[in-house]
């Protein structure tokens, strides 16, 4: 149930994100989904990607400061209150969210939304028991 | 008034004489004194009484900031504590500050000096003499305000920061001489044109300018835009204070007080005492000081002597601005920094690595010190959250240590430049 986001540590300096596309460009990493967090002197891209071993592998071998964070993808569909939706039972739940980015699948009948949150278990149990698709990891990798 | 001590025109045989006399009896009352110089001359076999001439001072033993913090706080303490009076320290390569303490008599003296120093600025008792160095452990304030009443000036103790405070108070006050960094002084000028004071409400017509290194260009830059006389003042907590020595109206060289301090410049490789106009490390012996004298201390401060005669009167020899330093030294708003304390202060947070580049700016005419440090994946979080917190905690720990404000940027790993040998620490792009 739980996804393996990759992210990247990016200094803030022209180029950079580039050389990191063509990084897993080259090892041909295939890239789902992406967000980026930035900042006044850095950034922090966020990576859903077909094989995240092989992506960390030639990031971390081209030096990039590389880590692996746990999230969830659920799908939701792709409506006006979808969003919504999702996120009243992990209100509920008490449920803290760090940061989410979502994205359409090729159907373009649903959204996929990630979640980066605190309480993990908890909130995939929150998730199912209000009756939505938590996807599993071959899932979204095949996306 | 053209000098404040008839000392600072003494003809030069008869100061001669009495350097050799203090140099003497300073000798002698270390020896007896001082365990450290004790050892330091029964090593070499060298008796006090083994000074026949002032040419003798080479044969002494050097004292480094290493010898200092060694013998933490007190050791080189020549008299016992309850003659002390006044502690004052500074910062040291790493961990430890560089501590010194005076007598009663040493204030004094200590006073007169920097009331030769206003007075050579162009001073006198009519003056209101606003002191913008910081007060507390550094010499700068306390030294100045000192100075300001021993010649019977009007001291303003004003410390450093709150920029439009002080102005406001230097037009209420009618402040004449400025005393504080040479940054400072520029930065006073931007911020009194964006208040919009006109020069003309202001009566400062000389500033005292030290605490950090500066330029022929930047004193053009302070005299127009301040309208004022600026004179470098020169000094270290270790052999006094400010007040070691200052630019006459010259401005040809600062005149070492040669009645207190005996100056060389040394070949900071070899150690050999180099000739008057040639380049090296000033090095200085204290011969007027009771509660802490230090025999040819190494202030890796690179300058040169100037034994011609000044036109001013004074017969006090002449050291050229300080061109540089010999070790990694920077000082940034008067603040001594080693590059060896920031690394002290990283290898204690866990996931740092020791990878570090200090890079120092001129921005709006204040030094701005930034903290590079590569974030290794064992600290890296994807959360900007604790990236942030990372970042904070690195500054807070860095800038209570060091005592001056610092930016801390985040670096990829292996961005910081590997150097082969020794690496680069620092980059300075201030033009001074």
């Amino acid at each position: 149930m739980k996804v393996r986001q990759v992210s990247v540590f990016l200094e803030n300096k022209s180029g950079r994100l580039y050389e990191a596309c063509r990084c897993l460009a080259e090892a041909e990493v295939n890239i789902r989904a992406l967000a980026i967090a930035e900042t006044a002197d850095y950034g922090v891209l966020r990576l859903i990607v077909n094989d995240p071993d092989k992506a960390i592998r030639v990031m971390t071998e081209n030096a990039f400061t590389v880590s692996e964070t746990e999230v969830i993808a659920v799908e939701v569909p792709d409506r006006p209150g979808g969003l919504a939706a999702v996120l009243a039972p992990l209100y509920d739940a008490n449920v803290n969210i760090e940061y989410l980015y979502c994205f359409v699948e090729k159907s373009g009948e649903s959204a996929v939304v990630v979640f980066r949150v605190e309480q993990i278990e908890q909130a995939i149990r929150a998730l199912q028991g209000s009756g939505f698709t938590v996807m599993r990891e071959e899932e979204v990798y095949r996306i | 008034m053209e000098y404040f001590n008839p000392m600072e025109c003494m003809e030069r045989e008869i100061l001669e004489d009495l350097q050799l006399e203090r140099l003497r009896s300073t000798v002698d009352r270390l020896y007896r004194d001082v365990p450290f110089y004790r050892r330091k001359l029964d090593d070499i076999g060298f008796k006090p009484g083994d000074i026949a001439s002032l040419d003798d001072l080479r044969r002494l033993p050097f004292t480094t900031k290493d010898d200092l913090r060694d013998n933490y706080p007190f050791g080189l303490f020549a008299v016992p504590m309850r003659d002390i009076v006044r502690i004052h320290a500074s910062s040291g390569t790493t961990g430890k500050p560089t501590v010194v303490g005076y007598t009663a008599a040493d204030i004094r003296t200590w006073a007169d000096l920097v009331a030769r120093t206003i007075v050579a600025a162009g001073g006198s008792p009519e003056d209101i003499v606003h002191v913008a160095y910081g007060y507390g452990l550094f010499t700068g304030g306390l030294g100045l305000h000192y100075g300001a009443e021993m010649l019977g000036a009007t001291a303003l103790p004003m410390s450093g920061g709150n920029t439009k405070r002080q102005i406001r108070m230097m037009v209420d006050f009618g402040s004449t001489i400025l005393c504080c960094t040479p940054s400072y002084a520029l930065n006073i000028a931007e911020v009194m044109r964006e208040m919009g004071v006109a020069r003309d409400e202001v009566r400062l017509k000389a500033g005292i300018l030290g605490a950090e290194p500066w330029s022929d260009e930047m004193r053009v830059q302070i005299e127009e835009e301040l309208r004022i006389s600026a004179h470098d003042i020169y000094g270290l907590s270790e052999v006094v204070g400010p007040g070691v020595s200052i630019e006459c109206g010259e401005k040809m060289g600062l005149h070492v007080f040669e009645d207190c301090f005996i100056p060389e410049i040394i070949d900071p490789d070899t150690g050999e005492v180099l000739p008057p106009g040639q380049e090296g490390e000033l090095v200085f012996t204290n011969i007027n000081k009771e509660g802490l004298s230090l025999l040819r201390y190494r202030t890796r401060d690179i300058s040169s002597l100037n034994v011609s005669p000044c036109p001013c009167g004074r017969t006090h020899v002449r050291m050229r601005r300080i061109a540089g330093r010999t070790d990694d030294m920077l000082i940034v708003r008067g603040v001594n920094v080693f590059p060896s304390q920031v690394e002290a202060v990283l290898m204690q947070i866990p996931g740092i690595a020791p990878h570090y580049q200090l890079v120092v700016d001129r921005v709006e005419s204040l030094d701005v010190l930034e903290v590079q440090v590569e974030v290794t994946p064992e600290v890296f979080s994807d959360e900007i959250r604790r990236l942030e917190e990372l970042e904070r905690r690195i500054r807070d720990e860095v800038q209570s240590y060091l005592g001056v404000s610092v930016k801390v940027r985040l670096m990829e790993p292996r961005s910081i430049q590997r150097s082969e040998g020794k690496a680069v620490r620092v980059i300075d792009r201030r033009k001074i």
